[in-house]
């Protein structure tokens, strides 16, 4: 360039310089094939981010598909994701930092196929985000299998004799989809292939990044772009294709602009700080002082309750779980809701680790407890040689088996007390007492803190529990030492 | 391409960028960039500006889709 001109039309300050991130010798240019409509695209971005001063507090990110490498090319935050996920990381981003600006780069295989729910769920909730959606028809990186938006006839990899609307359905037609849901604000296809079609979509775009940047919501702009190796053509080719092919059945044009009609959008202020996380999980009046308290257990128990459904099972596991937690012993907590749960077996899995919990499911079982003799006869073979068995011996046979057994009468204990619904909670009680014996620590305490915890929205039956838990812990008897 | 004035336009294409698809040359609506005879260092046969003719319409920059392969020039008045 000589002092007397100037750049009319230049490479945009919305690249890096140099893309040192690309491997390999070149770094100038992207690594699209020759005449690819992801190019264009990244050229309007690059340009809009520069001229609407959005770059630095831009995040594009890029799911699965040729455009993965876009953090390679725009001098911005950059994140590539799995497959389909990037508005559900995109919601993330812009809940916990609602002045950045986030565009969910996708394509049609990536947004029209595994990726439906997340993007169909994050329009709906009208995230404040710009979905570029680049349409090419075809999955390009996996080199020309049929994608959602494949044309009826349109011969691919996998459609060898052309897309059948009987078998494989019709294209997807994504803009007149989310156009009639309720949330986004503005909804446009463009195509990008003529001069006056590559006008149109940098138009579009600025709108819906200056909307986001308005806060307005949620933005979708589809792109229909040409894959001219995929297709087999070159470049002209593919555009005249386009022009041809897709266009008569994807319409150009706006579906949808109510940006005008709509406020900026409000999400609970994000929280940060440890300390009102834990306020905010674990309430002053909870009575749950759990910071202070910490206990080390000398093993990973694996606990499985079981019995019928009804007797409180479920309850009985949530209550060991919350008996964990209040001493800052990670705990799991796994129901199994099932068909069996009506009047059948019904069981939880808990986990209390000192250590991160791998798995929730508990199968190989330390610590069985049951509470009826189906449910004694279902999982007792999953007890370990080492593990404990406790169950309610009021309605139970003393089961032939050599591992260390202890009963206690819930059922009866609960009956005389006048509620036949407090067993669990006298079986707690012989649990109690079972742990102080593994454990050689008594965390009664604990476990009453949970009772009072778990029925503190019914008063009454605090007094009925925890006696039923004392019960059930004095009255626990052994049945097999081995 | 009046010719007898200087021209107020200019083309400039670094030609180790250009990937040969020729996109430049479909949207030029005046023609002026062609392709050549020559192949680059990434091995495409790549195309040049006609040396004048150039409109400034931007049309050739927006069709690329390399960064920084093609940048139009306007003189300063």
């Amino acid at each position: 360039m000589s002092v007397n001109e100037t750049v009319k039309f230049g490479r945009s300050k919305g690249f890096f310089e140099t893309f040192d991130r690309r491997p390999g010798p070149i770094k100038k240019n992207m690594h699209y094939c020759p005449g690819c409509g992801h190019g264009i695209l990244h050229k309007l971005i690059a340009e809009a981010l520069i001229d609407l001063g959005m770059r630095d507090k831009m995040i594009v990110i890029s799911p699965v598909g040729c455009a993965v490498f876009a953090y390679y090319y725009f001098d911005c935050g950059g994140i590539s994701v799995p497959h389909g996920r990037a508005p559900a990381v995109a919601t993330g981003m812009i809940r916990a930092n609602p002045d950045s600006f986030v565009i969910s780069y996708q394509g049609d295989g990536d947004l029209g196929a595994i990726g439906l729910n997340n993007f169909l769920q994050a329009a709906n909730r009208g995230e404040n985000m710009t979905v570029c959606f680049v349409n090419n028809g075809i999955y390009g990186m996996t080199s020309g299998q049929m994608a959602p938006t494949t044309l009826v006839g349109q011969k691919t990899a996998t459609s060898p004799y052309g897309r059948s609307a009987t078998n494989e359905g019709y294209p997807l037609k994504v803009a007149e989809m989310v156009a009639a849901l309720e949330s986004p604000i503005y909804v446009e296809r463009v195509a990008l292939t003529s001069t006056k079609n590559i006008r149109a979509a940098r138009t579009a775009l600025r709108k819906g990044l200056t909307y986001m940047r308005e806060k307005r919501g949620f933005s979708l702009i589809e792109f229909l772009a040409a894959c001219p190796v995929n297709l087999k053509k070159n470049a002209s080719e593919a555009d005249d294709w386009i022009e041809n092919n897709m266009i008569p059945y994807f319409p150009l044009g706006r579906f949808k602009d109510v940006a005008s009609d709509r406020s900026p959008i409000e999400r609970p202020e994000p929280v940060f700080d440890k300390e009102k996380v834990v306020e905010a999980l674990f309430p002053a009046d909870s009575g749950l002082d759990w910071r202070k308290k910490e206990a080390k257990l000398r093993k990973e128990l694996r606990i499985k309750c079981a019995g019928f459904g009804g007797q409180g099972v479920l309850s009985l596991g949530l209550m060991i779980a919350e008996m964990g937690q209040s001493r800052d012993i990670n705990v799991s907590w796994l129901p199994s809701y099932g068909p069996e749960m009506r009047g059948g077996t019904a069981n939880c899995s808990v986990v209390l680790s000192n250590n991160e919990i791998g798995s929730p499911i508990v199968k190989e079982t330390n610590l069985l407890i049951t509470m009826n003799q189906p449910s004694m006869d279902k999982f007792l073979p999953d007890l370990l040689p080492k593990g404990l068995l406790l169950y309610d011996r009021t309605n139970i046979e003393r089961p032939d088996t050599d591992r260390r057994t202890y009963s206690v009468e819930a059922g009866r204990i609960a009956i005389e007390l006048g509620n036949p619904k407090c067993a669990n909670s006298a079986i707690m009680g012989a649990f109690a007492a079972c742990l102080r014996g593994i454990e050689q620590v008594n965390y009664e305490e604990a476990f009453e803190e949970a009772i009072r915890k778990t029925f503190a929205k019914k008063a009454n039956l605090v007094n009925l529990n925890i006696e039923a838990f004392r019960k059930g812990k004095e009255s626990v008897k052994i049945e097999n030492v081995n | 391409m009046s010719g007898a004035t200087e021209e107020k336009f200019r083309v400039e294409i670094i030609s180790d960028e250009c990937k040969g698809c020729l996109r430049c040359v479909n949207a030029c609506p005046r023609e002026v960039i062609v392709p050549t005879d020559q192949v680059n260092m990434m091995g495409v046969v790549y195309v040049e500006y006609a040396d004048e003719g150039c409109i400034g319409c931007g049309a050739c920059f927006y069709a690329c889709p390399e960064p920084g392969a093609i940048t139009v020039y306007e003189k300063k008045k």
